[in-house]
């Protein structure tokens, strides 16, 4: 079967489902099937992050193809079968599905209302997230990839703030719009080229002709997804109002589906439509990095801006992705691994000063390092980890990312290091805001410091953060083997290319 | 010699109806009891039997029983059997409980099994007229009630219309072949086809696109399904449909086969009406069985997708498409059931506020039968869009699929307003607990519309087989 012996993927995969089914019999008071329902999802969502780690232990690294996989006969009559398996990129996001999702769950005690139905969605969305991840079939793929919207929708819609309802509606439609697409260059795909298996796709050539057009397909539904510029307007929607342990998902893993989509498909698949659009895609993420950085500067609700800083950050990881370096894709995959723990801690943070009930806009918070000096330290460390500085893992992906931009196009590199600049300043503005200057009332000087279940959240991240600053390796020796084989093939592919032309030419 | 298996389904619907018919003259007390319980224990005889039942030609080529017609027959018994069950209580609580019911939903049962097995224009018309006339009695069941009576005269001259086209067409087929036998019409309308055999063709598709509730000849649908009694509308939603979209499929790949290229374009613009009406109309819908009516008149345009494909792989998929529809058709009239106020049904969809607060369960089951219905993975909607679009490609009718993934992303907005208001919406629905028929009826079909992905080849290979029993 595979290299564990049993079907590890998909234990993974389903496992949080065991979860949903228990919590959805708790019977009782509200209040204790609050906290029933809490432990349960807890529990659950940490026996899948075990395995993921067991996973990781016995993952090869040096094999740049995809490990551990499963076939199951699926749909008969069309050839297609479900498949799973990991290569290092798809391990590292599930990685990160698997450790953010308990995270959530920590911090959503500000959730009372309609517990079961909460944690139920929740559970479902590591499912599905994690199931897309593994997915090594297109078809199987792109249903997980749809159906993630589900639970992201009703928990937007049904416990988000004041504007949930257009929320959940704007982020639903988009997405939606987005990946019919998706569905569409599927399907020429798999008419065109006999199978949705993506091991074989990878290896058979698409006609440059329609990898123009597959690749605007691939970028409408990917783009979406990850919020590239000028496709991210449902983000701020979405994350300003979607409850904090949704905004932790959404920005932490959903965020990233679309940056993997780019890799395992519009990369790998449609080599000389992604060479062409490089300096587009170079735009728009220089764009995102710099406009953005400036909108979020004028922001005046701390949840806001770090939205706005999320999809500033996105566009860090789309420079990356599209130098077609090993330095500037790695660091794009580190990127997002990092992205995924900062913005985490950082959309905890905001969860804990939301639950101190005295609202998120700036300038009615302030001097809260003399009263919260924990929670100081821990924002501290998640805001100057998000400015990229060395130490932490935000460093360590926007180094990689410029230095793979700098071997491609100088004022990428300039321009893009530039956001990043700005970075610093909304995130100090932020920080001086929240932590520094004076009370702005008594009831800011009350607040307490940090919970038990808030450390455990965020303590967890801040390791995690130094950990992927300090000894990057860890992470970083997962992704070599297929960063290497992608940069390779790609390079091959255009070499094949530019030597037909030639001959043409003749 | 006849053998008598093949026949027996067909006898016992209509001898167990007969019988239920005479011990309610009988035995007055406890006739409605009897007839609920024999009509429930027919149906499940006559599927038992038509499960067993073999191949064969009966009565001299006036029916026949293949695997196509079996496969129909499951859902049609399937149908009506859920229906049967949704119209227990509900029937009780309005006031119409009436022993006649459950036998007129046998004799329609009966209706539909002889239409699908039809093997002769006399033997198609005499079972749709059964099942026709029958049904219009069932819209106006509630014979006190305005809507109800005002339903069942719109289907009974409506429908009489279609049957007159119908039969009109049959005598056309008649008047230029000479013959009512499938096969012998099959034989002669090949290569030169006279004119009026054409004509013919048109009417008969007319007749059946009318049963089928395709645009442009939907337009009783929304009425008929609001009038009626909800119990009725689920038996409208779900058996009716599967059975004439089998007839349909029968009489043009049967008789009318060497005419696909005359057909076609008729399937298709069938389709693309439907689709686009369905979706479109639906918006602006506030009540719930006539938003379910606009949805089921683009379900029947989306399974026409693979009709219109004429090949075995797109009646398989229009078979698989109509197979799951019955299911989610099945699942979301049976929660317009669940929706009453202290006795009082609840039809509008604004009633539904704060539903998902207050009966979680309820909601989720509306909630998945919605979402399927627009076609969203993982649930079983989006595998039969899926297998009609893709018959739709490898047949070369690429615009027909563009036309239907438009639609549907159109039509995703109002089975998303429907969960908004469930989900989103403050308020306090206060509904009555659902009797655990009806309970069991949506959390059924729920898990078969939720895990189709787990185990989809079953259904998948039994269409694959029947859509093959069809092309002979």
């Amino acid at each position: 079967m595979n290299l564990a012996g049993f079907p590890i993927l998909s234990l993974i995969t389903w496992l949080p489902l065991a979860g949903v089914f228990y919590i959805a019999t708790l019977k009782g008071e509200e209040a204790t099937i609050a906290c029933h329902a809490r432990k349960a999802a807890l529990f659950t969502s940490l026996v899948p992050l075990a395995l993921g780690i067991w996973l990781w232990s016995q993952f090869n690294t040096t094999v740049a193809g995809f490990q551990f996989n499963e076939a199951y006969a699926w749909l008969p009559g069309l050839a297609v079968t479900y498949k799973v398996g990991i290569d290092g990129i798809s391990l590292v996001l599930v990685l990160l599905t698997l450790f953010i999702t308990p995270i959530a769950i920590l911090s959503s005690h500000g959730v009372t209302s309609r517990v079961r139905a909460f944690f139920s969605a929740v559970l479902l969305l590591e499912s599905f997230t994690v199931a897309m991840f593994t997915a090594t079939d297109f078809l199987v793929f792109y249903v997980f990839f749809e159906a993630v919207l589900l639970p992201m929708y009703l928990l937007i819609g049904v416990w988000g703030g004041p504007k949930r309802i257009y929320a959940a509606l704007k982020f639903f439609l988009f997405t939606l719009f987005g990946s019919l697409f998706m569905l569409v260059a599927l399907v020429w795909i798999w008419r065109n080229l006999g199978t949705t298996d993506i091991a074989t796709l990878l290896h058979t050539a698409i006609p440059a002709s329609a990898q123009m057009w597959l690749f605007v397909a691939f970028l409408v539904a990917f783009g979406v997804k990850a919020a590239v510029w000028p496709l991210h307007t449902w983000l701020p929607d979405a994350y300003g109002e979607a409850p904090i342990p949704g905004t932790i998902l959404l920005a932490a893993v959903l965020s990233k589906m679309g940056a993997y989509g780019f890799l395992r498909f519009a990369v790998p698949m449609l080599p000389n439509a992604v060479q062409q659009a490089e300096p587009l895609m170079f735009t728009l993420g220089v764009v995102a990095v710099i406009y953005i950085s400036l909108v979020a500067l004028a922001q005046t609700d701390v949840k806001r801006l770090i939205a706005y800083s999320s999809v500033a950050h996105m566009g860090v990881i789309i420079i990356g992705i599209f130098t077609f370096t090993v330095e500037g894709i790695e660091g794009a995959l580190v990127q997002m691994l990092s992205h995924g723990l900062i913005i985490a801690g950082l959309f905890v943070a905001t969860g804990v000063l939301a639950s101190r009930g005295e609202g998120l806009a700036m300038n009615r918070l302030g001097g809260l390092a003399r009263n919260m000096p924990g929670f100081a330290v821990l924002l501290m460390l998640f805001s100057l980890a998000n400015m990229g500085l060395p130490g932490t893992s935000g460093f360590i992906g926007e180094i990689l990312v410029i230095v793979g931009a700098l071997k491609v196009n100088f004022w990428v590199s300039l321009l893009g290091g530039a956001g990043m600049v700005l970075g610093c300043a909304y995130m100090l503005v932020m920080v001086r805001a929240v932590l520094f200057d004076k009370h702005s009332s008594a009831a800011i000087a009350a607040f307490t410091d940090l919970k038990a279940h808030e450390y455990a959240a965020l303590v967890p991240l801040a390791v995690l953060v130094l950990w992927v600053g300090i000894y990057p390796a860890s992470f970083t020796h997962l992704l070599d083997a297929p960063v290497a084989a992608l940069v390779q093939t790609h390079t091959a592919a255009l070499a094949a290319h530019t030597q037909l032309a030639m001959v043409f030419s003749k | 010699m006849i053998s008598i298996s093949p026949l027996l389904p067909a006898l016992t619907l209509g001898l167990g109806g007969m019988l239920l018919l005479v011990l309610g003259v009988t035995a007055k007390r406890t006739a409605l009891q009897t007839a609920n319980g024999g009509a429930m224990l027919f149906l499940l005889c006559a599927a038992a039997a038509t499960l067993a039942a073999p191949d064969g030609v009966l009565f001299n080529g006036l029916l026949k029983t293949t695997l196509f017609t079996r496969f129909a027959d499951t859902l049609i018994y399937i149908g009506a059997f859920t229906a049967l069950v949704l119209s227990f209580d509900f029937n009780r609580k309005e006031g119409i409980a009436r022993f006649e019911y459950p036998v007129l939903v046998l004799f329609a049962v009966l209706g539909m099994v002889v239409m699908v097995s039809a093997n002769d224009l006399m033997s198609l018309y005499v079972g749709f007229e059964l099942q026709s006339l029958a049904l219009y009695i069932a819209a106006a069941l509630a014979r006190d009630s305005l809507r109800s009576t005002e339903a069942g005269l719109k289907y009974f001259v409506l429908g009489a219309l279609a049957s007159g086209l119908l039969l009109y067409g049959i005598s056309l087929t008649y008047g230029f072949t000479g013959t009512t036998s499938f096969p012998a019409i099959a034989g002669l309308l090949t290569a030169s086809v006279p004119t009026g055999a054409l004509v013919g063709l048109t009417f008969v598709v007319v007749g059946l696109a009318f049963k089928i509730s395709a645009a442009p000849f939907h337009m009783w649908t929304p009425d008929v399904y609001e009038g009626a009694p909800t119990s009725v509308s689920a038996l409208f939603g779900t058996a009716p449909k599967a059975a004439a979209f089998a007839l349909f499929l029968s009489v043009l790949t049967g008789p009318f086969g060497g005419l696909l290229k005359e057909w076609q374009p008729l399937i298709v613009i069938l389709a693309v009406a439907s689709m686009a009406l369905g979706s479109i109309a639906a918006i602006m819908q506030t009540n719930i069985k006539r938003l379910l009516a606009y949805s089921s008149i683009g379900h029947m345009g989306y399974a026409l997708i693979g009709f219109a494909a004429g090949t075995a792989a797109g009646y398989q998929a229009s078979l698989i498409y109509v197979a799951l529809y019955v299911v989610m058709s099945a699942g979301a009239f049976a929660c317009v059931i669940a929706f009453r106020r202290q006795g009082q049904a609840v039809e509008t969809i604004a009633d539904l506020a704060g539903l998902g607060a207050e009966r979680p369960g309820l909601a989720l089951g509306l909630a998945i039968f919605m979402w399927a219905m627009a076609g969203i993975p993982p649930l079983s909607g989006f595998f039969g869009k899926l297998y009609v679009f893709l018959a739709a490609i490898d047949a070369g009718l690429l615009p027909l699929a563009i036309i239907g993934v438009l639609t549907s992303v159109i039509g995703a907005f109002y089975y998303l307003r429907v969960i908004k208001v469930m989900y989103f919406d403050a308020g306090k629905p206060g509904f009555d607990r659902a009797s655990p028929g009806v309970n069991f009826i949506i959390g059924l079909g729920a898990v078969v519309t939720v895990l189709f992905i787990v185990a989809p080849s079953p259904l998948i290979s039994a269409a694959s087989a029947a859509a093959k029993a069809l092309m002979g």
